[in-house]
């Protein structure tokens, strides 16, 4: 259905705290979220849908490492697994992207010469943010300079908290800035799980979609509570609405805690039915997490086989 | 990448039920042939193929299963609390064993989609026997210092929406009060009541406390004017539960009704407005839209309805129509050809009176009832389809300006089952579930149910309640 853009954006009764930015307060309901999730959940993908789903998530993964204990040599073996998943299985599409440090974007992007695999760097002082905005430029131009596709910063959580709205939003502006300089595309981690409640995250992401990143994000991954179907469809909320206000399209990044097939079609069935298929890309849709491929891989193999294969003939990098 | 990812089909599988293809009459603990010797077919609405032939009880057949009923009676209420506890008990957990051939029997014989019959009707039946059952040996602690007493026979009719539900809301309770049952399903939808006569069996109950007939109107007519029954409990259309009420006074019996409804369902501009427009897909696309407390009337306040409005129409849009037996089926069959027509004619008249309609351009199976979820905008207070019950998936959208606007307008009905309300603001429900004029009245959800908490309805939505302890005083005399 054609969508309308007539949504104002700001109610007046509803001022925040910063005057200086004018942030809707729209008002998200825990009972509604969760019973939304439970009938998304309740649908039952099978055969066709199921392969086409899974190739679908195959290739909307972030392959991501970023441990302090990181080598050149870890990096790699990520890369080749991203453009060679599982060598044994025809026809399967390469992940989307490898995310790093920056200190390991060369090394990266070495390795996945030639390939449509892109490298995605954390920046701006990940996974905290405790930094000044100059400190975090410089990182992002860093990542930039060694040859980053995507850069994933984190927001000022403690200063969004504590209201300082046009802060955040001009922290983001001006990383997004310095990124569509160079045609890199951005994510914004809001880090959910450091925002106590979904009104919080409902708030983060309208205020993140005011600089229209290429995507909003859930987490760092370095925090027990990671990506969650709550906040993904909070987040989804948030981007249907601003697509409907502003018709810009902007992705959507669940990050750390997805591990396993099913519940990663559960994530994309949530995308059709709250954004559509317009979303349904990896331009649009990425899931941030290292252990998700292989459990695709084995669904994928019993898929063609009928039979589980043991969890040893898959690599784990 | 993938473009149209659609949904492959997911049927349920039917290999694993048992059905009889003749049904007859459970009476006194035994299935005996009606005494006429008369039967009518039950078919499937999504596919119009017969599925079986089911009793069609005569006078003969009524007054054998009042007698039986009457004859349990002594012995069934004289067993303490723990006793009849224990069976009811029994049953609860037979249905919650046999829980997935209950769903599937549900779904084709009444046309709603598997997964609600699976995750709503069949696990809140046997929640309800569950809860009453639990009720059984503790009815001086419910009703403290008070001297009660079962009230003999009851006669209970219930309708084809929630086939197995209303049986469990209707026997569970009475059960529970130490009274014996003569039940009659709705013509259409008889087949998980038998089912529960032969889980009944399997527990054990004591021949004749649980009475199962089938027949339509006429048997319905023949156990409401019987002499036995000291009470009667009806559950279905407005216009029938009237005749219930004379038959009730005439015969000097206890009467509880449940009947039709038009409900408002209420969203404000400060609602959390996504789950609103779930919360209105579910208030009246549920079940088809035969529901007695579905959210068939909206208003929303006019700062937003073009949002609501918009965000309604995608959600319909990607609502998946057809196949009950299918997983993924959100809107099944329309429960009969009497109602499709029924539904038809109120879309004619909506259309007729200067509404306007939107439907989504979903494809519908060619064989069986089949209706489009439908709303209807542009819709006057005084239009009929914003006044009387269409029992179908066909919304009427107002929209209000003030508080006190939207609350004449919703009251503004010979109806009173529910309402829904959404809004961010604790003080506005509370003003609200005050002025409404419903026995329930949902805040910033709809159509959720539980057996311990009452439903029944105010004015000509009848009265009575059912669920939670007021259900049980329905069933007891005090002294």
């Amino acid at each position: 259905m054609a969508r309308l853009f007539c949504f104002p954006l700001v109610l007046p009764a509803m001022a925040v705290k910063d005057k200086s930015v004018e942030l809707a307060s729209v008002p998200v309901d825990l009972m509604g979220v969760n019973d939304r999730i439970a009938r998304i959940k309740a649908r039952s993908i099978k055969s066709e849908a199921k392969v086409a789903g899974l190739h679908m998530a195959l290739s909307m993964i972030d392959l991501t490492t970023l441990e302090g204990s990181d080598t050149a040599q870890k990096v790699r073996q990520l890369c080749y697994k991203a453009i060679h998943p599982h060598d044994e299985l025809e026809g399967i599409p390469t992940v989307a992207a490898v995310c790093v440090y920056p200190t390991m974007i060369r090394t990266a992007k070495e390795a996945l010469k030639g390939s449509a695999v892109r490298v995605a760097s954390v920046a701006t002082y990940f996974p905290s943010g405790q930094s000044t905005l100059e400190q975090k430029l410089e990182e992002t131009r860093f990542a930039i300079t060694e040859g980053a596709d995507e850069v994933d910063m984190v927001i000022s959580r403690g200063r969004f908290l504590a209201g300082e709205y046009a802060y955040v939003l001009d922290e983001i502006k001006a990383v997004n800035a310095l990124c569509k300089e160079h045609s890199v595309d951005l994510k914004v981690i809001l880090e959910t799980g450091e925002l106590g409640s979904l009104d919080e995250v409902r708030k983060a992401a309208d205020l993140a979609l005011l600089a229209d990143p290429t995507f909003i994000k859930t987490s760092t991954g370095k925090i027990a509570q990671a990506a969650n179907m709550q906040v993904t469809l909070v987040m989804l909320e948030a981007i249907s609405d601003h697509y409907d206000r502003t018709g810009i399209r902007v992705g959507m990044k669940p990050a750390g805690g997805i591990s396993d097939a099913k519940t990663a079609l559960h994530y994309l069935m949530m995308v059709k039915e709250v954004l559509g298929e317009d979303w349904l890309t990896h331009k649009r849709f990425r899931f941030g997490a290292s252990r998700l491929a292989n459990d695709i891989l084995m669904q994928l193999r019993k898929q063609q086989t009928g039979l589980y294969q043991s969890p040893h003939y898959f690599s784990k990098d | 990448m993938t473009k149209d990812w659609n949904l492959s089909a997911a049927p349920e599988s039917t290999s694993h039920i048992q059905l009889q293809s003749e049904y007859g009459l459970f009476i006194g603990g035994k299935w005996i042939k009606p005494s006429d010797g008369s039967y009518f077919d039950t078919s499937n609405p999504a596919t119009e193929k017969r599925i079986a032939s089911i009793a069609l009880a005569g006078k003969k057949d009524v007054d054998a299963a009042f007698k039986a009923a009457d004859h349990a009676f002594d012995g069934w209420s004289s067993l303490s609390g723990a006793e009849r506890g224990k069976y009811i008990f029994r049953i609860a957990r037979i249905i919650q064993e046999k829980s997935r051939e209950f769903a599937v029997i549900e779904s084709m014989d009444g046309g709603k989609p598997i997964r609600e019959s699976r995750d709503i009707d069949i696990p809140l039946a046997a929640a309800h026997f569950f809860y009453y059952a639990g009720w059984a040996d503790k009815l001086d602690y419910v009703f403290p210092g008070r001297k009660m007493r079962p009230l003999g026979v009851a006669a209970q009719i219930i309708p084809w929406n929630f086939p197995l539900l209303m049986a469990a809301w209707k026997i569970a309770p009475a059960l529970a009060c130490g009274n014996t049952v003569v039940l009659k399903p709705a013509e259409t939808t008889s087949l998980t009541a038998l089912k529960l006569a032969e889980v009944i069996d399997e527990a054990g109950l004591p021949p004749g406390v649980v009475n199962i007939i089938t027949g339509d109107g006429a048997t319905g007519a023949l156990m409401t004017a019987h002499p036995t029954p000291k009470k009667l409990a009806f559950t279905g259309s407005t216009e029938v539960g009237k005749q219930i009420y004379k038959a009730a006074i005439q015969g000097g019996k206890k009467v509880t009704l449940e009947l039709g409804g038009k409900a408002a369902n209420i969203i404000f501009d400060d609602a959390p407005i996504d789950a609103a427009v779930e919360g209105i897909i579910n208030g009246i696309y549920f079940n088809q839209g035969h529901v007695c407390c579905a959210g068939s009337r909206l208003f929303v306040q006019e700062t937003v309805y073009d949002e609501v409005l918009a965000k309604l129409k995608r959600r319909m849009d990607s609502l998946i129509v057809g196949d009950p037996m299918d997983k993924n089926t959100d809107i099944g069959a329309i429960n009969s050809k009497a109602q499709l027509k029924t539904i038809e004619r109120y879309l004619k008249l909506g259309s007729e009176e200067g509404a306007e309609i939107y439907q989504p351009a979903c494809n519908l199976p060619e064989k069986g009832y089949w209706c489009k979820p439908t709303l209807f905008t542009n819709v006057a207070q005084s239009n009929r389809i914003a006044q009387e019950e269409i029992f179908g998936p066909v919304l009427a959208i107002q929209t209000f300006r003030t508080i006190e606007e939207v609350i004449e307008k919703a009251n503004n009905t010979p109806y009173g089952l529910s309402a829904g309300v959404w809004t961010d603001k604790g003080s506005k429900i509370f003003q609200l579930t005050k002025e409404l004029k419903a026995g329930v009245v949902w805040a910033n959800t709809y159509n959720k149910f539980d057996p311990t908490s009452p439903f029944g309805g105010f004015k000509e939505s009848g009265f009575g309640r059912e669920g939670g302890i007021h259900g049980l005083e329905a069933y007891l005399s005090f002294d």
